[in-house]
């Protein structure tokens, strides 16, 4: 019997028992539509935190030079923390020392943050992450100003109060009003607003335009980092590998000005947006990992369940069998057409599998802030593993109808 | 005359336990094309073994069965499955067609089996059941049928693929004695045609119609005669 006789005749029979066929494809159907559903959400999610989080955060081919870490997520411990606590700050001093014997061609910015209020004419905005650096910070962002200018070398050296603000902070403290040369009061202190970057966009949903810049001298700085102590030194260099040699330089740099033996760790830190996905690509493995684990389960269990449907069918139309033997079917045709019946079957699953593993990722899409990116090579593996499913279960069903006598199944009722 | 079915001291034994049944024991036959012959017998006389072996639907035990010249006793499964596709033509007392599938589909059955595709199926099997009076009854499902018509359903079913014997299997057992002459009518006509009709019955009013009664007891032909009644 040709292959899409069977196929036919498979569809004939499923239909005719829809309920049923569809509770026995149930399994197939979890299975893939698992496999869609996670396979998108995390490559979304991969996709996410590689060109929003880390390259937002952190930006590509940039490096920050910390005390410690500031982007977490893996586990640390208390004892790790509390290391992190006791080890030096980094002084204006080991950015200047550093800087100094980095011979890569780099940018450089001193950088401190916290959060603060900003004052306008009686009105407040708190929670605004506060910025101290240096003129370069602008380049090392790729902030576009949407309004004004950024500030000057000469101004960080003098320590001007000037300020460059973003978006939301701009329109949420001067609504209506062109923020540029407007007065603001941080801590008390005067800072003349200079200019505003362009929108950033969000992050998680958070905003990442609640903020405002100034050079790390100024007067405000108290409220950010004690006299002569940074949060980092952001260095950002031209490609991945001139960074790592940076990096080197940089580690080589530290470690001699701190004077460190070779036994001993480092008592600094380097961040990079790589390493800040660390933790996230080891989560990410380890899904992908127990994906197919998780698959397979659903599939083994949705395999038995059409080998038994299949069981029930080929006792159930044993005369069925002998009249088609009796007409002439061959045992190879009567193989064919319940290994075929299990597959169309189980491949129904897969197909409702993937479409219902589709909606799943829109649904994450539409109502977190999380995208889903459909793979494409997941829904090939949902209809390939769904057919595969079928033939192994339909093989042992059929083999059985296959060997019937047509004059015993011809009697039987 | 050609001998369609030549049958040498045929022999069929079964094995219930420690019990050894002999259901045939040597029958000797042979059929002409265009004969039609009701075999008979009282029931454990070997009739339901003799139609199985000459349906190819099982092998002797002993003994030779030619059927069209083709040495069919010793074949394998797939081998006997060709042959029941191409020379034999099966009505059954329970009709046997598929619940679910339209007249239609059911008299396309069998050149399924033999390769035949697409629109020349459809109509060689819409032309067999015109054959059989049932052209207006293609779409219909056998549970729309009265018995009579499923019959005919299952003797389209059985001509399509141009057997070189129809084999009938108590072919009257479910039907009333008015849709039972009806039947014998249709088998009649295709005789006439040029048809081997083989029919196995225990119903001598049935066998009647016949031109030839073989009939067996235990598992051997007891008297082999040429019906006078129904060759006219």
């Amino acid at each position: 019997m040709p292959l899409l006789e069977a196929i036919r005749l498979a569809f004939r029979t499923i239909w005719a028992q829809k309920l049923k066929s569809f509770f026995s494809l149930v399994g197939v159907l979890i299975g893939v539509t698992f496999l869609i559903a996670v396979v998108s959400i995390v490559q979304g999610m991969n996709r996410y935190m590689v060109d929003r989080f880390a390259n937002t955060l952190i930006g590509a081919n940039t490096f920050e030079l910390r005390q410690r870490p500031s982007i977490n997520m893996g586990h640390v411990t208390h004892e790790m923390w509390l290391a992190w606590q006791r080890r030096p700050r980094v002084s204006y001093a080991d950015a200047d020392f550093v800087r100094d014997r980095i011979r890569t061609p780099a940018t450089f910015a001193k950088f401190c943050e916290d959060r603060v209020s900003v004052h306008y004419d009686g009105k407040v905005a708190k929670d605004i992450d506060l910025v101290g650096t240096e003129d370069t910070y602008f380049r090392i962002r790729n902030y576009e100003l949407a309004a004004g200018r950024a500030f000057t070398a000469q101004e960080v050296r003098a320590g001007q109060p000037v300020l460059v603000v973003g978006h939301e902070l701009a329109e949420k403290l001067l609504p209506g009003l062109d923020p540029v040369g407007k007065v603001v009061h941080i801590g008390g202190l005067p800072y003349r607003i200079i200019g505003v970057v362009a929108p950033q966009g969000t992050l998680f949903g958070l905003s990442l335009d609640k903020f405002a810049v100034m050079p790390f001298s100024a007067q405000a700085r108290r409220l950010i980092c004690p006299i002569n102590i940074l949060d980092a030194l952001i260095v950002r260099t031209d490609d991945p590998p001139q960074m790592q040699v940076a990096m080197a330089e940089a580690e080589a740099a530290m470690r001699s000005r701190r004077q460190l033996k070779p036994s001993e760790e480092n008592d600094f830190a380097f961040q990079t947006a790589e390493g800040a996905l660390g933790t996230w690509q080891k989560i990410s493995r380890i899904l992908f990992l127990a994906l197919p684990g998780l698959v397979a389960i659903s599939l083994v269990v949705g395999g038995i369940v059409i080998m038994n449907i299949m069981l029930m069918a080929v006792s159930e139309r044993t005369r069925e069998i002998g009249i088609r033997k009796a007409l002439g079917a061959r045992r190879r045709d009567i193989l064919a057409q319940f290994i075929v019946e299990a597959a169309t079957l189980s491949a129904a699953g897969a197909v409702l599998g993937i479409g219902f593993g589709l909606v799943l990722a829109f649904v994450v899409k539409a109502l977190t802030p999380l995208p889903a990116a459909v793979a494409p090579w997941s829904v090939a593996v949902g209809v390939i593993l769904g057919v595969s499913v079928g033939v192994v279960a339909g093989v042992y069903p059929a083999s059985r109808a296959s060997r019937l006598d047509p004059i015993i199944a011809l009697r039987a009722e | 005359m050609t001998a369609i079915i030549r049958i040498r001291d045929l022999g069929r034994e079964y094995r219930m336990g420690s019990e050894l049944i002999l259901a045939l024991r040597g029958v000797t036959l042979d059929i002409h094309r265009n004969e039609y012959v009701a075999i008979m017998g009282p029931s454990g006389s070997g009739k339901s073994t003799m139609m199985n072996l000459l349906g190819c639907l099982d092998t002797p035990t002993a003994g030779e069965y030619w059927l069209n010249g083709e040495e069919v006793s010793r074949l394998t499964d797939d081998a006997l499955a060709r042959v029941r596709n191409r020379e034999i033509g099966f009505v059954f007392q329970t009709f046997n067609l598929l619940p679910r599938a339209t007249a239609l589909h059911n008299v396309e059955l069998p050149l399924v089996y033999a390769g035949v595709r697409g629109r020349e199926r459809r109509e060689r099997a819409a032309a067999a059941l015109e054959r059989v009076g049932l052209g207006n009854r293609m779409d219909h499902r056998p549970n729309e049928l009265s018995g009579g018509q499923r019959q005919r359903v299952a003797i389209a079913r059985a001509l399509v693929n141009q057997p070189s014997i129809l084999l009938a299997d108590e072919p009257t057992g479910n039907l009333d004695s008015v849709t039972s002459e009806e039947i014998m009518e249709v088998f009649a006509a295709l005789h006439a045609r040029g048809q081997t009709v083989i029919m196995v019955t225990h119903e001598p009013d049935i066998a009647a119609h016949a031109e030839r009664v073989v009939v067996l007891r235990d598992g051997q032909v007891e008297t082999d005669r040429v019906n006078q009644g129904a060759a006219a």
